[in-house]
């Protein structure tokens, strides 16, 4: 009588010491997951519902749901202009980054010790500075009495060419910002780039151009395919630099959802905006995994 | 391995690009010492008048000591949060270990704006807009997931023999933990610590959502005011946050190892 409940105790015992393990981590994980869920997935939930929240013509929200505010959206020439801009220019700004960003990338895979060292600390430097100081940085030397405009009436150019408060400066200062992510995105793909193979096609007589065009540059495609992924997202929802730069002359999807939220406080149409970009974001990631696909 | 060397035209064309990628930062510093009223480079006179006028602005003061309180708040905040869900997810795994550690890590996929929104609109109608707590939150949003990844890593990479050595020594589970888990994931923590400060510090995209005129971080402040006035001020500033970063970077090469620390 006293070993016949003993039997099915011992594997009860075990199970139960294993659902404590599992009891403690749950309990462990039960703070972090409430500030997720009140400041991430509430949040985000809210956001695609608010898309499709109703409004009246005064602003206020109603608590019915349809699809007036994508339809207004995707019919308003002004949104489609919005967002077809937004695209070209940060495809614009992604190519310009991929450019400037090659040849340090490369240079700072040929070099070694402590010199690779402090290049790759100039690298990251930018990165841990405030997206505003760099920014403020541009304006220094982009406005009318910034080091370019002097430097050319140095030289004697009357009128200098207006390079802020306009696409050529959001241009200029997002490249710039967005190329510590090229660099490092192209040096995580450069690992593929083994001398030896560079050394073969000089050896068997390739000219260093047509070595660089034909061995270098497909054995780097998947860093660069990484890299431009990364700084098209990150160009297309920047808000800082192109707000300061273009003083709110030109209108990107990212100013405008800011704008709409907190100046116009049209919600819906900040939401509707918002998911916009996150369709976006979804674009680019299959074209990168085909792209990557066709590559590798 | 032997090197390829370098062509004079790679170098040249990397020079030109690496001037192109500091002009903003170097630029600042003269900036900073300029005498003018206005910002002019090269600045006409010179002085240390701006970074007397940054202690004459009571909201740039402000703002400074809220960014500095906030970002303290949301480091310890991100390491009592982050520690025990690492140790959760690394060590007792439970079933989903993978999916609740990529949930964790989830928001930095997501743009500051829409997250900035996002936040916004639920935060609004619960009066936490332009609020100390409204803003923990937010940036915890953004920290955390930095906090458990980094956590992770230290705790995957320490050697467990030392820890069962203690246990069968007969030291009970939290003694373990705080005997030896805790003290040999020292750097780990540092590191941590670290880069939850400077991306609270830094953050100003989630920040511009939550402040208003109650309430402002450093970031925001310096936003608002290069979008008013670009005067050299900011550049005395922006001198003052990058000596900052740097005080901060060499506390972490000196107590936990830069090389421990970014390169993984």
């Amino acid at each position: 009588m006293s070993a016949a409940p003993a039997l099915p105790a011992a594997p009860a015992r075990l199970d139960s010491g294993a659902m404590s393990g599992t009891r403690v981590a749950m309990l462990l994980l039960v703070p972090i997951a409430l500030v997720n869920a009140v400041g991430f997935l509430w949040p985000v939930v809210n956001l695609l519902k608010m898309s499709f929240r109703e409004s009246q013509a005064t602003g206020a929200l109603l608590d019915t749901y349809s699809l007036a505010t994508w339809s207004a959206v995707l019919q308003d020439s002004f949104n489609l202009e919005l967002i077809t801009n937004s695209v070209g220019v940060s495809l614009f700004i992604t190519l310009l980054t991929l450019l400037a960003s090659y040849p340090i990338a490369l240079y700072l895979h040929r070099s070694s010790g402590l010199w690779k060292t402090i290049l790759l600390v100039l690298v990251i430097a930018p990165l841990l500075t405030s997206a505003v100081v760099r920014t403020y940085g541009w304006i220094a030397i982009l406005s009318s009495r910034g080091l370019v405009a002097n430097a050319l009436m140095f030289f004697g150019m009357a009128n200098p060419p207006r390079l802020m408060f306009n696409l050529t400066g959001v241009v200029i200062g997002l490249t710039e910002i967005l190329m510590p992510y090229m660099i490092l995105a192209l040096l995580s793909g450069f690992g593929r780039l083994d001398p030896k193979f560079e050394e073969a096609a000089l050896t068997l007589g390739a000219t260093p151009m047509k070595t660089f065009w034909r061995v270098v540059v497909p054995l780097t495609l998947p860093g660069m395919a990484l890299g431009c992924l990364l700084c098209f997202v990150l160009a297309i929802s920047s808000f800082v630099t192109p707000k300061l730069l273009s003083g709110g002359r030109v209108f990107l999807l990212a100013t405008e959802i800011y704008d709409q939220a907190i100046v116009t406080l049209n919600w819906p149409l900040a939401a509707t905006l918002s998911m916009i970009v996150l369709v976006l974001f979804g674009i680019a990631l299959v074209i990168y995994t085909r792209a990557l696909r066709a590559i590798v | 391995m032997d090197e390829r060397p370098i062509s004079p035209a790679l170098k040249l064309l990397a020079g030109l690009m690496f001037v192109f990628l500091l002009a903003p930062l170097l630029v600042v510093v003269p900036i900073s010492f300029s005498g003018d009223a206005y910002m002019a480079f090269p600045p006409s006179s010179w002085s240390v008048k701006w970074y007397g006028a940054i202690f004459a602005d009571a909201k740039m003061t402000a703002a400074f000591s809220i960014s500095l309180l906030l970002a303290l708040v949301v480091t310890l905040l991100s390491l009592l949060l982050g520690l025990p869900a690492a140790y959760a997810l690394v060590r007792l795994k439970p079933p989903g270990a993978e999916a609740i550690g990529s949930l964790f890590t989830a928001p930095l996929l997501l743009p500051t704006i829409v997250l900035g929104l996002a936040i916004l609109l639920v935060f609004a109608p619960l009066g936490l807009l332009g609020t100390f707590q409204g803003l923990v939150i937010a940036h915890l949003i953004v920290t955390l997931p930095y906090a458990v990844r980094v956590l992770s890593t230290a705790l995957a990479t320490l050697p467990i023999p030392v820890e069962e050595a203690a246990s069968t020594l007969g030291a009970p589970p939290l003694t373990v933990f705080f005997r030896v888990t805790l003290p040999m994931m020292r750097s780990g923590m540092i590191s941590t610590a670290a880069l939850c400060f400077l991306v609270s510090f830094d953050e100003v995209v989630l920040s511009l959502f939550m402040t208003g005129p109650r309430i402002s971080t450093l970031p925001v402040a310096m936003y608002h005011h290069v979008e008013q006035q670009a005067d050299p001020m900011v550049a005395a500033l922006s001198v003052l946050l990058v000596v900052l970063t740097l005080v901060v970077v060499v506390v972490v090469d000196r107590t936990a190892g830069l090389a421990k620390t970014f390169v993984k």
